[in-house]
């Protein structure tokens, strides 16, 4: 006896912008064994297997290189990490919004980059190097958690709406976690600086606090939060 | 650092700050009035002109409508640059704001001040 199957149903953005005018949904369909789930992730490379014209990122397929970000039913996350069972039929995928689409549910990154590389996302300590390391006592390394996890999805700086509207002037949640990851730093030398750099009315103060950022964020970080520490920062340095 | 000459007070801390402390102002004075309408037993014209007579009334009236103005400059101006992209619109449209708001806080002033 074959094993009782079941149909799943997508719609997905599909768009190649140098044949089409406009983008449009394209329906798909997918048998799979009734009993068997599976990550969204996988059900999509099926259908590149039926429809190899359909573009999209992905490399690690473990929530853990941050390509395969997109908006699922509305709502942005990786589709490694997002069951299939989960989520209501149509199932409806488009590219993330606010950024520019390359072709189907690939964007432009470009924009989302730059405002990261804006926070100098590494280590400046202007001391001499110690022999081995620079120490850091457990109170100061627990600092860094909820913090360094983020792998850069960009799925909250786009479903932000501070992102959408100014992605050029407000660095974005992402960018933001980022620059309170090394403010809060004890082996971080640069501290004033990096805050100086965020005073203008944009880079940091266009959050209105909407918390997006976080309702979508995959790894279950905070940007919010670090947001905030980085206001209080701001205004404990008087700037 | 983004420059942004049209803001408050081009900082942005500094610009998030007055938003808060105008906003405060801004509810102890709405509280002051609901208050003295709650505990007016007769509430009619003789009893705001004399809310109005006193000079701590009349400062405190001022202080409130400088403090919308504040509160409604940096509100307007965010709004503004979020959604109107093209950059003499918001010129207009900006001074348009600036304009009424000071127009109306001369009326403020004005009529404060007859009483
Ligand atoms: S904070 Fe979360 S959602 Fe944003 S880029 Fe990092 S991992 Fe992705
Ligand atoms: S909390 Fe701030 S950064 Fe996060 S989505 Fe809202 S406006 Fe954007
Ligand atoms: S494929 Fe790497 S995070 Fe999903």
């Amino acid at each position: 006896m074959s094993e009782a199957m079941r149909t799943v149903k997508f719609k997905i953005y599909r768009f190649n912008p140098e044949v089409d005018i406009k983008p449009t949904m394209k329906d798909y369909e997918l048998t799979i064994p009734d009993k068997q789930d599976m990550m969204l992730l996988e059900a999509i490379l099926r259908i590149k297997a039926m429809d190899d014209s359909l573009a999209f990122r992905r490399s690690c397929r473990e929530g853990v290189c941050g390509s395969d970000g997109m908006n699922i039913n509305g709502r942005n996350g990786l589709a490694c990490v997002t069951l299939l069972s989960a989520l209501k039929q149509p199932i409806e995928l488009r590219p993330l919004p606010g950024l520019p689409v390359i072709r189907d549910l690939v964007v432009d990154m470009k924009v989302f980059f730059e405002q990261y590389a804006k926070v100098k996302p590494y280590l400046i300590n202007d001391e001499p190097p110690p022999a081995k390391e620079r120490l850091q006592s457990p109170a100061e390394r627990k600092k860094l958690d909820g913090l360094y996890e983020c792998i850069l999805c960009a799925c909250c700086s786009t479903s932000c709406p501070s992102f959408w509207w100014n992605p050029e002037k407000f660095i974005g949640p992402a960018g933001l976690l980022q620059a309170y990851r090394f403010i809060a730093d004890s082996r971080d030398t640069a501290k004033v600086e990096r805050l100086e750099a965020l005073t203008d009315p944009f880079s940091v103060f266009r959050c209105r606090g909407v918390m997006n950022c976080v309702d979508v964020c995959p790894k279950g970080l905070n940007p919010t939060r670090a947001i905030g520490h980085i206001r209080s920062e701001l205004l404990a340095e008087g700037n | 650092m983004v420059r942004s000459a049209t803001s408050l007070t081009g900082n942005g801390v500094r610009d998030w700050l007055w938003q808060r402390v105008s906003a405060v102002i801004l509810a102890v004075y709405t509280l002051f009035i609901l208050g003295f309408i709650w505990f007016t037993p007769q509430l009619d014209y003789v009893a705001w002109f004399q809310l109005f007579q006193g000079i701590g009334v009349k400062l405190f009236t001022i202080l409130a409508a400088l403090s919308l103005l504040t509160h409604a400059w940096v509100g307007m101006w965010t709004i503004l640059t979020d959604y109107v992209k093209p950059a003499y619109l918001r010129l207009i449209l900006e001074v348009l704001v600036i304009i009424a708001l000071f127009l109306y806080f001369i009326v403020a002033i004005a009529i404060v001040w007859s009483v």
